[in-house]
């Protein structure tokens, strides 16, 4: 099915993952889980403060509160987006050995402090692998 | 005891799209075990090959995470509520 961001949602993601740089930023991809549609994304706060340039972390009560958020609005999470400061977008094993089922995981390399590239990834049930997802143009 | 386990959007789809599931368990590690041999696509995302809980996983019963309780020993009664919630970490290197 592949994911669609809808221009508002891009513009937002590589903003807040050009402002991190060169620390990673977190965020949630907030919309439509049946569409793959993302139609807002929600910034977090990393609490890797030992790593943050190489690592993110978002606590239970944290995430559980700004994704009811979402909720309360009528958005479904469709998954989480963050940054690879100065490496590519592809997932590490570290991603794949963290990652939620069923949730898109979108990552944008952030080189010399401007985005440069973007993919979205998804867990394998068996947890073996991460597939890349076809991320589609949106409509204006 | 008949206790409430809450599911988190991304593991409904292995419990057949549920956001909540009842168990009998005395403990919250036995409503986790009974949780998974009713459903066990979901074994491997809640617990590692050694089977301890992935770091992503948290439970809580009621308020209060269970790791500052008794763990997986944690005691239930009936009408207890535990809730899986999720953490979400990872990096590029």
């Amino acid at each position: 099915m592949g994911l669609t961001l809808s221009p508002a949602a891009r513009a937002a993601l590589l903003a807040h993952a050009e402002a991190g740089y060169p620390h990673e930023v977190v965020g949630i991809l907030a919309g439509s889980r049946a569409d793959g549609v993302v139609e807002r994304v929600a910034a977090l706060v990393n609490e890797r403060a030992d790593s943050p340039a190489n690592r993110y972390q978002v606590g239970p009560l944290a995430l559980a509160r700004a994704e009811a958020g979402l909720e309360a609005e009528g958005l479904e999470i469709v998954g989480y987006y963050h940054s690879h400061p100065d490496h590519p977008s592809r997932y590490s094993d570290f991603d794949r050995d963290h990652a939620l089922p069923a949730m898109s995981y979108v990552i944008v390399s952030v080189v010399s402090g401007r985005a440069a590239s973007l993919q979205s990834w998804r867990l394998r049930d068996d947890r073996s692998a991460m597939d890349e997802e076809t991320l589609h143009p949106s409509a204006p | 005891m008949n206790v409430t386990i809450l599911i988190p959007t991304a593991l409904r789809s292995f419990v057949g799209g549920q956001s909540s599931v009842l168990v009998h368990a005395v403990t919250a590690g036995a409503a986790l075990d009974e949780l998974v041999s009713a459903h066990p696509a979901l074994a491997q995302h809640l617990r590692t090959p050694e089977g301890k809980l992935r770091s992503f996983v948290n439970v809580y019963k009621g308020d209060e995470d269970i790791r500052h309780l008794q763990k997986e020993a944690t005691p239930l009664v009936a009408g207890d509520i535990l809730t899986i919630v999720p953490s979400i970490a990872g990096g590029a290197r």
